[in-house]
């Protein structure tokens, strides 16, 4: 009888279990949506700072800014890497942070210095457990970015590139960031942000012609404005994408969660059911074989 | 007439968008007034000043405060980006006086924060 107890007790935490992971399941569909709403939200804006900023770079031929600088003398390499600050979702933080050692390994290959910069606490952890030097990390906002965060980044990763090797500044960044492309499928993907490759393309024959602007109050102006404003705007770009990853990711691994748990419980079920089956029939055996023997003792 | 077509976007959202008669956008060297037909223009707003939009439907006149960022003009079409957008009857008035009053507690005099706030308030129409 002590197994029958045992079973009863091991199918109530199971399933207790399960309705946690189907409520993270729930909240996690449910913020996917909203984040790919924020994706949707801040098309428009990213669309025209583009724009606005091949418009800026086609007009101008010769465009010089240290931002756009290549750096050669500069060893240092930023990577910034975007994990979450939760965990319960899968190989999404594990994926991240294969890709970004695997970037690391290959920069060191070409001669250059990686150093990570951290967004969320499970790259932090990571990184951390295993004594790696970190220039920066970020945490907090992994699930809901907002452009504050992004502007933060931004002007930290901008500011470093500015700096020299001496300095403790960086000559390149990558970034490795999960793309959002459906549901069911989510990218890790590594770019490189800084030095911008501002490539002229040859206008198609058919395409709209950029209206030759006029500059207020300069060109130079504009162009420092809207440089670090791009940057900011690709970060936040990365960290929305990453964000709809995140919880698509959670809704996978809880999904999985929940199912493992409801099969657990009906395997559970069938054997709580199988021995209280035979505890009854060892009981009816029992009265059976004591009323015969009483029987037999009676016929006496 | 030939109206404009107006988006003001922050990086998080389209804080408005629509037809408009007139657009006023204030740069670094002075206010800027918007009609159809401008020739191209690409311009870098005052941090911490007022965008105002007339609609074209004779609707009031639409206020916003922006913080850093850049305006468009191009085949009447206008885009004002700036990372801090908020239209003037979004803002708190009460919150907007009170990151005043911390702007101006921290000193410096004509900080960005006390043009964004100062801003704020007068998109709302409230005395700055």
């Amino acid at each position: 009888m002590a197994q029958l107890r045992q079973l009863r007790q091991r199918i109530r935490s199971v399933s207790s279990t399960a309705k946690i992971t189907r409520a993270q399941e729930m909240i996690a569909t449910s913020r996917i949506v909203k984040a790919q709403q924020a994706v949707a939200a801040s098309k428009p804006y990213a669309d025209q700072i583009t724009q606005a900023l091949t418009a800026l770079v086609s007009h101008h031929v010769g465009i010089d800014h240290p931002l756009l600088n290549e750096q050669p003398e500069d060893k240092r390499t930023a990577v910034l890497i975007v994990t979450s600050d939760r965990g319960f979702c899968g190989g999404y933080n594990a994926n991240v942070i294969r890709e970004a050692e695997s970037l690391i390994k290959a920069l060191r290959e070409q001669g250059r210095e990686p150093i990570p910069y951290v967004i969320g606490n499970k790259g932090l952890t990571w990184y951390r457990f295993r004594d790696r030097e970190m220039a920066e990390s970020w945490t907090g906002f992994s699930d809901r970015p907002t452009f504050a965060s992004a502007e933060q980044i931004g002007r930290r990763l901008a500011a470093d590139f500015l700096k020299t090797d001496a300095e403790g500044g960086v000559g390149e960044i990558h970034v490795v960031y999960t793309e959002f492309i459906s549901m069911l499928s989510q990218e890790v993907q590594v770019r490189r942000l800084m030095p911008l490759e501002v490539t002229e393309r040859e206008a198609e024959a058919n395409a709209a012609v950029l209206p030759s602007y006029d500059f207020e109050p300069s060109a130079e102006a504009a162009l420092d404005l809207l440089l670090p404003n791009y940057i900011e705007s690709r970060i936040f770009h990365m960290l929305l994408q990453s964000a709809a990853s995140e919880h698509a990711a959670r809704r996978r691994a809880m999904k999985s969660a929940t199912d493992n748990a409801n099969e657990l419980i009906g395997v559970y079920t069938r054997q709580m059911n199988q021995v209280r089956q035979a505890a009854i029939t060892q009981e009816i055996s029992e009265i059976v074989g004591g009323a015969d023997a009483l029987a037999d003792s009676g016929g006496e | 007439m030939a109206t404009l077509k107006v988006g003001l976007v922050s990086p998080e959202r389209e804080v408005w968008s629509g037809e408009a008669k007139m657009v006023v956008a204030q740069t670094i060297e002075g206010q800027l007034g918007i009609m159809p037909g401008h020739a191209p223009v690409l311009g870098v707003l005052l941090d911490g000043s007022v965008v105002k939009i007339e609609p074209a439907d004779g609707g009031e006149w639409i206020t916003a405060a922006v913080g850093s960022g850049f305006f468009s003009i191009a085949d009447d079409e206008v885009s004002v980006l700036a990372e801090q957008a908020e239209l003037g009857s979004e803002v708190v008035v009460s919150d907007a006086r009170q990151d005043l009053d911390e702007a101006l507690k921290a000193g410096d005099a004509d900080s960005t924060a006390e043009r964004r706030a100062r801003a704020r308030l007068r998109a709302a129409g409230a005395e700055a």
